[in-house]
């Protein structure tokens, strides 16, 4: 047996836990799953089925834990794992799934996909079985800090400009401040907006927050790539920066899977709690609104209509706060037809955007939100979610769609009252 | 000596087999080792617990016209199957004598003979569209196969034994009975118990993020 399917083995005899037997012994493989994937249903490839991306893991529990399997085994005529068990499932995995869980909602046993898929991406992932995009962006958040090679140095004049525009500071390493900011690659790299969106709600709702030097990265390639203790390292990052300037609430960024990263696996990931609390910036922006201390003037007035980021909301239960935020500032609001909980992935999360081998596929799979979006007849499309964002932009530029993409920080910023609630 | 041994040591055999490897494989999802999460909840993970396990029960509007025949196959044949299994006259008298001590007012007829068609045309479809559809024909296992001929061989042997009313159909019947509930504990047809658990699970986690699952 080679090295690197002895580790891709044992990382799945680690992952065989109470769920994952509870749910290969409820599998009763109806296929079901296929018809919530995007990546099934844009290309009609059976091998996209949801529950298939799981053959790695559900082989090694027939082969170690089923009866058959162990009889099999004892018998000597049992089918040993073997490296292209592992290799032959590297696609599937990263280029063929954005890890949006809507296969876990529909499955009629309870089979959270999702979660066994994961768990086969860090197999992989400790294997060796990744693409070289996703280990050259973990790489690089390792080593310079950002997946996308971000030093200080750049936020710095990010930072900059937006004091320049704005006419406000820019809190930077504020010890006791209550909220420390998180900034994902993609909002300092293609959406200084976002910055700059935070600078004006915070300072309108008298917010004491401030960014850290040490860790102003929210975007997690550990989690993308599916590598547990990269992830751990780079939580821990934020943890210490959070920890040294003694804040009360860490804020995560509109960027999902720095979410899931951040605010529900981190804690697992480092194996401890935390002594802060974690909010989604839409979860601090509602907690504002509700309390008073955001006042919005004016709606927009063209049609829009909001795409729900699956980590955000599918996977992390911030629903119905992107709706109250929405709400006020405008008049022509259109829900897709599947919404909510029920979206569909713009095809790029998971680490899939950050896959170049797998762009044709990520566009193919896109269709889906381009048809979802051209039902609705919106002007314009609302996200929460940067890498979101930037797959849709790309895929509305792709199909000549000429609807842009707003962040909703920026959004509530451009429709802040005047002046500040006394 | 054929009939001693199928309503004698063989059914006990194979009572014995299903009641202990049921158990067993519950057992082993139950005690399995399982992290302690470290996030803080934000929901009741035992309400989405409860929640999940009957909730699934109904498919998602967003999807039920894309599945619609997996479903409608799937309640024709399970109930067809549950009530053939628990109310068919000979099944009640059988729980009665048997194994409870007491039993329950069975379906009449015409009602057996309904059921019997929704369970039987509710497998078949099922086991046609595991033939036939590329994505089920993809996933599916010798075991699901196995599990889907056994079911119908059962549910064959019963019909014919009580509309024919021959001793040796009656023994086939039981016979055939015999060897699902030995095959049971180690096959897909496990998912009779594990979906609880399972829905449990993944509930439990979906409740304590606060999601609408």
């Amino acid at each position: 047996m080679s090295e690197r399917l002895e580790k891709g083995l044992n990382v799945l005899r680690a992952e065989m836990d109470h769920k994952v037997k509870s749910f290969f012994s409820s599998c009763v493989h109806c296929g079901i799953c296929a018809e919530s994937c995007l990546f099934y249903t844009e290309t009609r490839d059976p091998r996209y089925t949801p529950i298939y991306k799981t053959e790695p893991l559900r082989k090694l529990w027939k082969n170690e834990y089923s009866f058959w399997g162990k009889l099999a085994s004892k018998l000597g005529i049992g089918k040993p794992m073997t490296e292209s068990d592992l290799a032959d499932w590297e696609e599937l995995v990263y280029d063929g799934c954005s890890m949006c869980g809507r296969c876990s909602m529909v499955c009629p046993v309870g089979v959270d996909i999702s979660m066994v898929i994961f768990k086969v991406k860090h197999a992989l992932a400790v294997a060796g079985f990744s693409p070289e995009g996703l280990v050259g962006a973990t790489k690089r958040a390792l080593e310079i800090g950002s997946p996308m090679g971000i030093t200080m140095t750049t936020v710095r004049a990010m930072i900059k400009h937006v004091e320049e525009d704005t006419g406000l500071s820019v809190p930077m390493d504020v010890e006791g401040a209550e909220y420390m900011a998180l900034l994902s690659s993609n909002e300092i790299a293609l959406y200084p907006e976002y910055l700059e969106a935070l600078v004006k709600i915070f300072d309108h709702a008298g917010v004491s927050w401030t960014l850290s030097s040490d860790a102003f990265e929210a975007t997690n390639s550990g989690l993308q790539i599916g590598n547990k203790a990269i992830a751990g390292q780079l939580v821990q990052r934020v943890v210490d920066g959070a920890e040294k300037l003694k804040v009360k609430t860490v804020i995560s960024p509109e960027c999902g899977h720095a979410y899931t990263a951040l605010r529900w696996e981190g804690p697992n990931f480092i194996g401890k709690a935390y002594p802060f609390r974690v909010v989604h910036i839409l979860e601090l922006l509602d907690e504002l609104q509700a309390q008073g201390r955001i006042q919005t003037t004016g709606r927009e007035t063209e049609r829009l209509t909001f795409h729900d980021p699956c980590s955000i909301v599918r996977r992390g239960g911030i629903q119905a706060q992107p709706r109250n935020l929405l709400g006020p500032i405008t008049e022509n609001f259109v829900e897709m037809a599947d919404h909510g909980s029920m979206n569909w992935c713009c095809g790029g999360g998971g680490g899939v955007s950050s896959n170049e081998r797998a762009e044709d596929l990520k566009l193919t799979a896109f269709n889906r939100k381009k048809s979802q979006i051209e039902e609705t007849g919106a002007e314009a499309v609302v996200t929460a979610c940067s890498n979101c964002r930037m797959v849709m932009e790309e895929g509305l530029e792709t199909n000549e769609m000429d609807i842009p993409m707003l962040g909703l920080t920026e959004l509530i910023a451009e429709h802040l009252a005047d002046k500040r609630p006394e | 000596m054929i009939e001693y041994l199928i309503d004698g040591p063989l059914w006990y055999l194979s009572l014995v087999v299903f009641c202990i490897g049921v158990l067993w494989q519950l057992a082993s999802i139950v005690f399995a080792r399982g992290k302690t999460d470290l996030s803080v909840a934000r929901g009741s993970a035992t309400g989405g617990a409860w929640r999940n396990v009957f909730s699934r029960f109904i498919p998602h509007r967003e999807i039920a016209a894309q599945i619609r025949v997996q479903v409608i196959a799937g309640y024709m044949f399970h109930l067809g199957l549950f009530a053939l299994l628990f109310f068919a006259a000979p099944h009640v008298l059988f729980f009665e004598e048997n194994l409870l001590g007491f039993g329950w007012t069975p379906m009449p007829h015409w009602a057996f003979i309904v059921a019997s068609q929704f369970a039987f045309l509710g497998l078949i479809i099922l086991w046609l569209r595991r033939m036939l559809n590329s994505v089920s024909r993809l996933i599916s296992t010798l075991d699901d196969h196995i599990a889907a001929i056994l079911t119908f061989i059962v549910m064959l042997t019963g019909c014919l034994a009580l509309l024919k009313g021959f001793t040796e159909l009656r023994l086939l019947h039981r016979f055939t009975v015999e060897l699902l509930l030995i095959y049971f504990p180690f096959s897909c047809l496990m998912h009779t118990f594990t979906f609880i658990p399972s829905r449990a699970f993944s509930g439990a986690w979906f409740g304590r993020r606060g999601i609408d699952a």
